[in-house]
């Protein structure tokens, strides 16, 4: 037999070989494909955010799938969308999905807020913090280094003066800045509604938020007495709105002594 | 047992297969990120390693010696390779998704890892029996271990530092690879003289 005839025959014998064996193979190592949860994953955004409180969308298309949750409107990226889609595959009611946007609570930037020490350590809000609550005089306040802009998978955070500043047009209310921001200075707030919002997070006495920063809430309970709808109440001297009872009619702003409390209306596209 | 430790620590530190050979840089910058997913990897790759070295060995031996087929020796290797690592990648999609998940597109990237074909090769290369050469091959995965560990190290080091922008991403990570790399030279001669 010529030697070229052999090496033919032994290279695709091999070939046949690993061949079988492989498909042999994949016949007992088969992983059943739940094709409904494959289906509802491909309708997630895939941020694997965990807004919806499961492991990432896998975990929420799996749950779904299996019936262990029936409310789809718990994707808050994928927004009325996505809900609808889920229900379209699951047959479940699609749930309504009041739109929301991340604020960032503080209005310490550079200007506002006074420094008492200089920081150069690592770039890092969570770092930064360990070290006297930061290098600004409020350890309540915003410090800017941006670990919300680092989670943020949308883009939608930047850096202005110091402080973190979410965009609406790009927030997908995914709560990731919410997680990861160690102040606690970021929350969810309602979009396309007029409220009042407590720019600030001071829980300090007046007298020494006054010198920690121009913008800080002092507890001076004007705002409380201002407003008609019982929305805005103190809390460790800092005021808080109930964004249910508010309505957005700006007496509280007025009153506001240090311009702490805005009237916020978030717009989106969405 | 003398010779044994020899070929380990031989392709454990003098002949690193990344740091020393530059064979399986891929993974090596691809999966260091973090210290999980690194060790995960440097498992799969030791696991096909040794178990290519053992179906190739006889492979090599029993038909292409025996054939004068030598030349052969590339594609076939390659072939079975190829073929192991799907059933490596069939068997942790089965019993270890998480990893199987981490690895992502690295697993079948083992198929055309350099490191894994050029063990194999080395092997006969250098004309060792089937211990030595199963041996050889462990001691390669574990080199690659080594590197992989060390250098996630190193990565997790960067992120915390203050990188000029022009070498921030990949340019940096290659520039710490190769100074990691020059610190593996200082390695040279240590297993001769060990045994001599």
């Amino acid at each position: 037999m010529s030697p070229i005839i052999i090496a033919v025959l032994i290279v695709s014998v091999i070939g046949l070989i690993a061949g079988l064996g492989l498909s042999i193979a994949s016949k007992i190592f088969a992983v059943p494909v739940d094709e409904k949860a494959e289906a509802i994953r491909e309708c997630l955004p895939g941020a694997n955010c965990g807004a919806c409180g499961f492991s990432g969308c896998d975990g929420y298309a799996a749950a779904l799938s299996k019936g262990e949750t029936t409310d789809t409107a718990l994707c808050a990226p994928g927004g009325n969308d996505t809900a609808k889609a889920i229900g379209e595959i699951t047959g479940l009611a699609a749930g309504e999905i009041k739109p929301t946007a991340a604020v960032v609570l503080c209005q310490g930037h550079n200007v506002n807020a006074e420094v008492k020490l200089e920081y150069q350590g690592v770039k890092s809000c969570k770092m930064a913090a360990q070290i006297f609550g930061g290098p600004k005089e409020c350890i309540y306040g915003c410090l800017g280094y941006g670990d919300c802009l680092n989670v943020c998978e949308y883009d939608a955070i930047s850096i202005c003066d110091g402080i973190a500043r979410i965009n609406p047009y790009m927030c997908k209310a995914c709560k990731m800045c919410v997680k990861t921001c160690p102040k606690g200075l970021i929350e969810m707030m309602p979009l396309h509604e007029v409220k009042a919002a407590v720019l600030c997070k001071n829980h300090d006495k007046g007298a020494i938020t006054r010198k920690e920063c121009k913008t800080g809430c002092i507890g001076c309970m004007k705002c409380v007495k201002a407003c008609e709808f019982d929305a805005v109440s103190m809390d460790n001297f800092c005021a808080k709105v109930d964004y249910e009872k508010c309505t957005g009619c700006g007496k509280c702003h007025e009153a506001c002594p240090v311009g702490a409390i805005d009237i916020i209306s978030l717009v989106s596209n969405s | 047992m003398k010779s044994a430790l020899f070929i380990l620590l031989t392709a454990i530190l003098t002949e690193n297969f990344v740091l020393c050979k530059f064979l399986g840089i891929c993974p090596f910058l691809g999966v260091s990120k973090k210290l999980n997913t690194a060790v995960g990897m440097s498992g799969a790759v030791i696991f096909v390693m040794a178990l290519a070295t053992a179906v190739t060995y006889p492979i090599n031996k029993y038909l292409l010696v025996a054939n004068d087929l030598e030349y052969l020796q590339t594609i076939v290797f390659i072939l079975v390779i190829a073929a192991l690592v799907q059933l490596v990648e069939l068997i942790l999609k089965k019993f270890m998704p998480p990893l199987y998940n981490a690895l992502g597109i690295y697993l079948p990237l083992i198929t055309t890892n350099c490191a894994v074909l050029g063990v194999v090769l080395l092997n006969i290369t250098k004309e060792y029996g089937f211990v030595d050469s199963i041996l050889n091959s462990v001691g390669a995965g574990l080199g690659f271990m080594l590197a992989m560990v060390i250098f996630s190290g190193v990565r997790s080091r960067l992120e915390g530092c203050d990188i000029p922008k022009f070498l921030q991403g990949l340019p940096i990570v290659l520039i710490s690879a190769s100074i990691v790399s020059l610190s593996f030279m200082g390695f040279t001669g240590l297993v001769e003289n060990i045994f001599a």
